[in-house]
């Protein structure tokens, strides 16, 4: 049967249909709806969240090892997380077939960087395929699992936003059971030691030579001849912008992005007068093509390493003329923290402290933009916690100082950089972010929220008993929407030369019901804007008075918490608006 | 037969049921449709569009282009604005009246455009300007501004009343398929 599927769904759907048995990812944006969608499979499938994507790699080599196809998903800053057991069980191959799939994000729609991961994949020394729709997500997938197990590689299999949050027709097929592989201990291959790493090399190199050589045989190349004049070797969502673009050009669509059939490139090029390579991000086809010896008339010195590419953007590459279309000057709707979003009470408290604040990965970096502008830096997941200690050492201060990072952040990274601060004596204070779920990628469960990835029961850690057990003496658990509290304790806790720990405990506005029942500002209103500072998208302006947005309001509260004249209060009282109001 | 069709509004306004619905309805009609949306971070709260493309022959890129679009959906005043240079020559815009003020209009940083209405009107060849939002809260959820907006739209688009029905029938969950049906009924009568 022919379904919509977001492609993330296809890639999902191909694994399922391969076979897979165990599935161990940590969420990120744009790759997280892959691992969600199987979560939603019954019990042939084992899908779990790991707490980083480094374990989420372990687990998936680990299931091979066992005899099972294994699938493990990340977005492309992940897999660095993941490099670790990703290098090494690229030498190592498989048992079970065994899938890493990384997502990039060209553009940096959800992401810190625009990081190339084919580069990991070349690294690695592992094949990388690259879908160019929809239907080719779910038929890569199938693929990538058949040579993985053919070839005893690691497959990397490569997306980035547009691919994975597109949606298109996708043809469903049937799920192959496969039987899990009986386990024999061969210690030669799994026990990577430098006698077996360096033997485990050179089968790396053959095995790599070899599936250049099948690219075509695997129906990886796909050769378009038209116009001999122009001829382009492009791949994946390129793939169909050249299409749109230069519908008449000859084309050489790479599904294989490592290891390049160069062979196969230079006899395409041979019946071509001009190759043009069109890839996004970094010149990495390119410059294996001109190193090959094969003449590139048009590369990077057409199109830029930066960002999304389009059909547009080819076109006038090439000279072609695009609609003229008149600009307009809108203003730019930056995003936000939600209406009822437990971390507003924090960031007010931090911003009217004009605390200095290294922030983390999650919806809560949000707070670095205005109103609040309360967070001073953001680097990668758990890295508030070691830029903290290194900014204290530095500077010899701990005195309003904090590191701001979210329970689930804590767990993937932020556990050992607070064991380093017990270790090295840090006086600074950490607060942890507890609002029971993985926000910013969509609400998935985590170690701390109590449930697992399928949504059953599972065993909560306890944040407070695990900093402690650390070694941290000063923990505290408060309600961030307890506001004065809250301001009396970092205010004590950043003037202490002891390490602290801050664990702020409200649930996600989006998982639990909120009263719904919105606030209105009463004639009480002095029109002060303490309200304004909040951050939050239920407040509007109208006619230089601030005013509660009845459909987007909550009824959280927190407004009338930080009015200092109490003009703020719940409709669930039977107060009318005042004249601050609609 | 070509149609390009731009869903834009602010994250959380419930854009992507709408891109589903409209999906959904090219595939059954036969056609090629590639849909492009927006997940993460400009979810909370920022701007957010989806790209739905649909042909008789094949959809390569997912994206329209600026000058492409046969046809803009607008759940919010300030986005159908934005989007605007996106629309073709004789295009057509379904707009929901509503305004959401961004942050930094709030802040009083910048202001919002007060020329929306003059700029639409010029570039549109059709132009249905209303109050989503009452008719969806009429209808009984504010949550249904997509339906209606969709059932404006409609009369643009080359699907039968019947094949509605059905695509919001199976794409709905089951105890708001009425009340969308009464949503879309209400848009297409604007």
């Amino acid at each position: 049967m022919k379904r919509i599927m977001l492609g993330n769904e296809a890639f999902a759907r191909g694994a399922w249909e391969a076979g897979v048995r165990v599935v161990s990812s940590y969420p990120g944006t744009p790759s997280t709806e892959v691992t969600e969608t199987l979560a939603k499979c019954g019990d042939e499938v084992h899908v779990e969240w790991a707490p980083n994507e480094k374990v989420g790699v372990e687990v998936a080599v680990g299931a091979s090892m066992g005899g099972a196809r294994a699938l493990s998903c990340m977005k492309h800053v992940g897999l660095n997380v993941a490099a670790d057991p990703f290098f090494t069980a690229a030498y190592n191959g498989v048992t079970g077939g065994l899938v890493v799939l990384v997502a990039d994000d060209n553009g940096c729609h959800s992401s810190q960087n625009e990081q190339d991961s084919r580069y990991h994949g070349r690294g690695a020394g592992v094949p990388v395929l690259e879908p160019a729709d929809p239907s080719e997500c779910k038929d890569y997938m199938k693929l990538a699992f058949d040579m993985s197990e053919n070839y005893d590689t690691v497959v990397l299999i490569r997306s980035g936003t547009r691919m994975s949050h597109s949606r298109g027709i996708v043809e469903e097929g049937e799920r192959v059971e496969r039987e899990v592989i009986p386990y024999e201990k061969d210690f030669l291959k799994y026990v990577a030691m430098p006698a077996m790493a360096r033997v485990n090399h050179v089968k790396q190199e053959k095995r790599l030579a070899q599936i250049a050589e099948d690219a075509g045989k695997l129906g990886l190349i796909k050769e378009e001849m038209n116009d001999p004049e122009i001829g382009v070797v492009t791949s994946g969502i390129c793939y169909q912008y050249v299409k749109e673009a230069l519908p008449e050009a000859s084309v050489f669509k790479l599904g294989l992005v490592n290891p390049l059939p160069l062979q196969d490139i230079a006899a395409f090029a041979s019946k071509v007068s001009r190759l043009y390579v069109i890839e996004e991000g970094n010149p990495f086809l390119e410059e294996q093509i001109r190193a090959a010896g094969i003449p590139v008339h048009g590369g990077k010195e057409l199109f830029t390493i930066q960002g999304e590419y389009s059909a547009n953007m080819i076109r006038k590459a090439f000279g072609i003329e695009v609609p003229e279309t008149e600009d307009v000057n809108a203003p730019g709707r930056p995003p936000l923290l939600c209406a009822g979003c437990p971390h507003k009470g924090l960031f007010y408290v931090l911003s009217k402290l004009k605390t200095t604040v290294m922030g983390d990965i999650g919806c809560y970096t949000l707070a670095a933009l205005a109103p609040t502008n309360a967070i001073d830096s953001c680097l990668c997941m758990g890295g508030s916690i070691g830029m903290e200690h290194g900014f204290e050492k530095a500077t010899g201060r701990n005195d309003n100082l904090v590191a701001v990072l979210g329970d689930s952040t804590f767990i993937h990274s932020g556990i050992t950089g607070l064991v380093n601060m017990v270790y090295n004596e840090a006086k600074g204070t950490v607060i942890i972010l507890d609002n029971r779920i993985t926000g910013m990628t969509g609400h998935q469960q985590n170690p701390a929220s109590g449930k697992n990835a399928k949504g059953e029961l599972a065993p909560a850690l306890d944040l407070a008993s695990l900093c402690r057990a650390i070694g941290v003496k000063n923990v505290f658990e408060i309600d961030p929407f307890e506001i004065r509290e809250l301001e009396e304790l970092i205010k004590a806790e950043t003037s202490r030369d002891e390490l602290s720990v801050i664990i702020t405990k409200r649930p996600c506005a989006m998982i639990v019901k909120q009263t719904g029942v919105p606030n209105v500002i009463t004639d009480r209103c002095k029109n002060c804007r303490q309200c304004i500072k909040v951050g939050c998208p239920a407040i509007g302006m109208k006619d230089g008075r601030p005013y509660i947005i009845k459909e987007s309001c909550v009824g959280c509260g927190l407004c009338a918490r930080v009015c200092p004249f109490d003009a703020i209060e719940s409709t669930a009282r039977g107060v009318e608006a005042g004249r601050g109001d609609e | 037969m070509e149609k390009n069709i731009l869903i834009v509004g602010v994250g959380g306004q419930g854009t992507l049921l709408a891109s589903v619905l409209l999906g959904n309805l090219a595939l059954q009609k036969g056609y090629d449709v590639k849909l492009s949306e927006v997940h993460g971070m400009s979810q909370r709260g920022g701007d957010v569009v989806t790209h739905v493309k649909i042909n008789d022959t094949i959809v390569a890129s997912p994206l329209i282009e600026k000058g492409e679009a046969d046809i803009i959906i607008a759940f919010e005043k300030l986005e159908a604005y934005r989007w605007l240079p996106y629309l073709r020559e004789g295009g057509a815009m379904y707009v929901n009246e509503q305004q959401i003020m961004p942050m930094p209009v709030v802040l009083g940083q910048v202001e919002y455009p007060s020329d929306i209405d003059e700029a639409l009107a010029k570039a549109a060849s059709t132009l249905v300007k209303f109050d989503a939002l009452a008719l969806a809260e009429e209808a009984g959820s504010s949550k249904a501004v997509n339906v209606v907006l969709l059932g404006a739209a409609s009369k643009a688009m080359p699907f039968t009343q019947e094949e509605w029905m059905d695509v919001i029938e199976k794409y709905v969950k089951p105890k708001f398929v009425e009340l969308n049906k009464t949503a879309f009924a209400m848009g297409q009568a604007v």
